[in-house]
């Protein structure tokens, strides 16, 4: 057994786990895109990113990859993460605008704003597809080609091969062939529709999306009644 | 080009038909052809039982391999920082231009390929042009064509000599 600290909580995790299955024995969640149970880690979208580390010296980490060790001490929500992680969705966002998976996390995380040229490419490159039919199909049949920008995911020498069962496991993964739905303007780069309906159809609770509208902004629902204002009340009666 | 078996067999016999000796065959392989050809590397991945989509991976990885037939001479022109900003990309510009070709890619008649390098690692004597294994300093684009005139050159020469 390791114990380590996660979000202030001790926690004791087992040889060999990552943070993100250590946080999700524990219910919490961390969100993740290239991560799927059934496959090996690759850790390429850093959705997943967490804080580790004490005092100054903290650092990133992706949790998908990351094992646990004796005394770490984890963060899963500081404000580095999250202004790393909506960072992450932006620029997965501006190379692939027209997925759903991903206007689906932009709303989800409160990324409104697109600050870079939309790319419009159909790949971002988590290598899903990938690892799932190398691992679960037995395929090898699509991989990873070329370096730097110029890196895609193909079959060898772009033609159908001959290792592919046409079984679309590749498809069935792929967290950008889903097209986005035809929100209120399909054809802006953001769409956030999820996020302006009223109410929400995302899984938020900021303050401003409490499920108690306002109320639960002013903290009402897990603050006391201040004691003196009933006497004043109280006062007011006699 | 037709691919004999044999060579190629002999290449990875030469390794005792190792999974981790791929990229000293790959070179092998290059070295003979100048390139990479298709059926080379299907005969490779059966050999040596290595998915034929990985052998692709290491093959596009590194730019000392080529899976389209290179030139006879591979011009390089250094991209690097300080190649950059002493006029690198006006060098290449000049040879897209004097050889009809995008970087990247081989010449019809086979003569020149030309490619970028980011950084020989003599920056001091900047902007670099590596044709073959020959270093070309200071260059500018008044010499682009000296340049590949001595290369032409030595082509007709040693067809007299023959
Ligand atoms: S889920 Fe961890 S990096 Fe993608
Ligand atoms: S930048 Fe050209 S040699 Fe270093």
């Amino acid at each position: 057994m390791i114990n380590l600290k996660l979000n202030k909580l001790d926690v004791k995790a087992e040889q060999g786990w990552t943070i993100l299955e250590t946080a999700k024995y524990y219910g919490l969640e961390i969100p993740t895109l290239c991560y799927n149970e059934g496959l090996s880690t690759y850790g390429g979208c850093r959705l997943c990113l967490v804080e580790i580390g004490e005092g100054e010296n903290t650092k990133l980490v992706s949790s998908c990859t990351y094992p646990v060790e004796e005394g770490l001490v984890v963060h899963t929500d500081t404000k580095r993460v999250l202004n790393a992680r909506k960072m992450m969705i932006e620029l997965m966002l501006s190379v692939a605008p027209n997925s759903k998976t991903i206007q689906d996390l932009a709303s989800k995380f409160g990324v409104t704003q697109m600050r870079f040229e939309a790319r419009n490419e159909e790949c971002i490159l988590c290598g899903l597809c990938v690892r799932m039919c190398a691992e679960q199909m037995d395929g090898k049949a699509i991989g990873f080609q070329n370096r730097g920008h110029k890196r895609k995911i193909s079959t060898p020498f772009d033609v159908r091969s001959e290792e592919c069962r046409l079984c679309g496991g590749c498809m069935y993964i792929c967290p950008a062939c889903q097209l986005r739905c035809h929100g209120p303007d399909p054809d802006s780069d953001v769409c956030n529709a999820c996020l302006t309906m009223d109410p929400t159809c995302v899984d938020v609770y900021d303050e401003l999306q409490c499920w108690m509208y306002d109320a639960g902004r002013c903290g009402t629902c897990v603050r006391e009644e201040e004691p003196n204002k009933k006497d004043i009340q109280n006062a007011d009666k006699k | 080009m037709n691919v004999q078996t044999d060579k190629v067999k002999s290449f990875i016999n030469k390794y005792n038909c190792k999974q981790s000796a791929l990229i000293a065959i790959l070179q092998e392989i290059q070295a003979e052809y100048n390139y990479l050809p298709k059926n080379a590397l299907i005969y490779v991945s059966q050999q040596l039982h290595i998915p034929l989509i990985d052998i692709i991976g290491v093959a596009t990885f590194y730019s000392a391999f080529s899976l389209e037939p290179k030139g006879e001479h591979t011009v390089k022109v250094c991209m690097g920082t300080a190649c950059h900003v002493r006029g690198g990309p006006k060098i290449l510009e000049e040879f897209e231009r004097r050889l009809e070709i995008e970087s990247g890619h081989t010449t019809d008649d086979k003569q020149f390929s030309l490619d970028t390098v980011a950084c020989l690692e003599c920056c001091a004597i900047g902007p670099v042009v590596v044709v073959d294994e020959n270093y070309h300093a200071q260059t500018s684009i008044r010499n682009v064509d000296t340049i590949l005139k001595k290369y032409r050159k030595k082509e007709k020469k040693n067809e007299e000599h023959q």
